[in-house]
């Protein structure tokens, strides 16, 4: 195999074609910002946004930076440990589908934001009511993922396992687990996206810390630059944990035809 | 050769019948089947679509109970599945989380079959090397063929030695040419490994390059319209397709075939 020079081009190759499209952003960004269209009061320059980023590094961004990491992890955690099984029965067991089905619906269909107020008078104003939320958003991105997915698993494989003698705890350790871990994946995936679009929601109450918090003291002052920061780095975090979902993804599932 | 008096019997079918709830009363899919299948025979059952094939094997597999008479093993009622049983699929079923040496070895890891870790190597590499799976025992599923894998539940269903082999359309999903290896590597296979082999299949011909005795059932509810004795001895060779013996069996079996197809045409038209 060659692959000094020749692998060597690829990998700029393939940088290039990663950084190209944030390069148009930044692109786009600047000329939107000298166009003249807009009031350039309103539109932060990147290297405004990239200065206030560096001058609020060395003060509370770490701190609210791990604020929030910590809520979105706790929150997707206990959500996902509650939506594996629970999107196993549902998925599993048709005829519990049938009339827990609309409850589940009911429930995914309310916007978590729309449940602060209640949260509010139940949980109080900690991070226990934060937690809650986000816990209450991956739970049901959560859940129907799973039970969609492990719905979809073919019944031949149990059977299979089952004229080669395997016992009930058997075909559940060896058939039913390993074809559970894409879907769990997938809900972890789904969940952890929601879960960093509620987040900012779920800082709205009365959070002192966090990037939602952030944000929410910023507009108060109409720091635009703060803005951006907030909301740049939110994307920058779920983005990070998303390709380390993915990494392990593919180290669990490389069996799959396709990598989720 | 069809099989003498005095081989024993294996599978007995005693006056089997199984029927479904359905909308407007039940409906019945097997009608008193009795049959006995002996010692080391291949047996093909082979009738119309949707007759009641898959459900006599079903009993057999241990995966249904008929709703009258009952199916023995060497005279013990099926009372569900099991490893001397190997069924085969047409859907193959091999697992696609586990790599081909992995799939083979899923049967011996299991508490009915636990054997030592040397013993379980040494099966996998026997049943690898007879199956032509050798150069893929890493491979995962996903990168085999329909051939390949059909291959591969073949072996995983072999390392746990059952005593009998039960195949539902094994090659349907196959195109011809490998339906037509497959058939070869599975006489090779039982010529190495001999079994009691019941085959449920839509092809006349495979029935009779294949078997010792055929089975043509009739219509829903199915009963036994006739049973073949096929005149060939084994080892078998492709060249078997062209003898006048063989043409003569294959226009009789698949006149009794067609003429129950147009029969359950009949009774599948809409009632008014």
């Amino acid at each position: 195999m060659p692959h000094s020079a020749g692998e060597k081009h690829r990998v700029v190759r393939r940088a290039g074609l990663v950084l190209a499209p944030w390069a148009g952003i930044l692109i786009l960004w600047y000329a939107i910002h000298y166009s003249g269209l807009v009031n350039p009061a309103l539109v932060p320059t990147p290297h405004d946004v990239a200065a206030r980023f560096g001058e609020l590094a060395g003060q509370r961004l770490p701190r609210d930076i791990w604020m929030s990491t910590q809520r979105v992890f706790l929150g997707v955690t206990f959500g996902i440990l509650l939506a594996v099984p629970v999107g196993f029965v549902l998925g599993w067991y048709r005829e519990v589908r049938g009339f827990i089905d609309p409850l589940i619906n009911f429930f995914r269909a309310l916007p978590p934001i729309a449940l602060i107020p209640l949260v509010i008078v139940y949980f109080g104003v900690d991070e226990l009511a934060k937690i809650v939320i986000l816990f209450y958003a991956s739970f049901f991105a959560g859940v129907i993922v799973m039970y969609e997915g492990i719905a979809q698993i073919s019944p031949i494989y149990v059977r299979v396992a089952r004229t080669l003698g395997a016992t009930d705890s058997e075909i559940f350790l060896k058939v039913i687990v390993p074809l559970t871990v894409p879907h769990t994946l997938t809900a972890l995936r789904v969940a952890l996206g929601v879960a960093w679009a509620t987040l900012v929601a779920s800082e709205l109450i009365a959070a002192q810390q966090g990037l939602g918090s952030l944000i929410q003291n910023a507009a108060s002052f109409f720091q635009l630059d703060i803005i951006y920061v907030g909301i740049i780095c939110i994307g920058f975090i779920a983005l990070t944990m998303d390709l380390l979902l993915r990494k392990l993804s593919r180290r669990l599932i490389a069996w799959q035809e396709r990598i989720a | 050769m069809s099989a003498k008096g005095e081989k024993a019997v294996r599978i007995a079918f005693d006056r089997v019948s199984v029927e479904f709830p359905a909308a407007n009363g039940a409906l019945k899919v097997v009608d008193d089947v009795s049959y006995e299948i002996r010692d080391r025979e291949f047996v093909s059952v082979i009738g119309p679509s949707g007759c009641g094939k898959t459900t006599m094997m079903s009993i057999v597999a241990g995966f249904m109970q008929p709703s009258g008479g009952s199916v023995r093993l060497d005279g013990r009622p099926v009372t569900g599945p099991g490893p001397d049983r190997g069924v085969i699929f047409q859907e193959y079923g091999v697992f696609p989380w586990l790599t081909v040496r992995e799939n083979i070895a899923f049967g011996l890891r299991l508490k009915a079959n636990a054997v030592s870790e040397a013993e379980r190597r040494q099966i996998c590499d026997r049943y690898m090397g007879l199956m032509g799976l050798a150069d893929f025992a890493d491979a995962w599923p996903r990168m085999l063929s329909g051939g390949m894998r059909q291959r591969l539940a073949l072996a995983r269903a072999y390392a746990v030695k059952p005593e009998f082999l039960l195949m539902d359309e094994p090659f349907g999903a196959l195109d011809a040419q490998t339906r037509s290896a497959m058939q070869d590597l599975l006489l090779d296979v039982l010529q190495a490994e001999r079994k009691t082999v019941m085959l449920i299949t839509h092809s006349v011909e495979e029935a009779i390059y294949l078997s010792s005795r055929i089975i043509v059932m009739t219509a829903r509810p199915t009963r036994i319209r006739e049973v073949i004795d096929v005149p060939f001895g084994y080892p078998r060779e492709e060249k078997l397709h062209e003898s006048p013996e063989f043409g003569a069996l294959r226009s009789h079996i698949r006149d009794l075939v067609m003429k129950e197809y147009a029969a359950q045409a009949l009774q599948t038209r809409p009632a008014h």
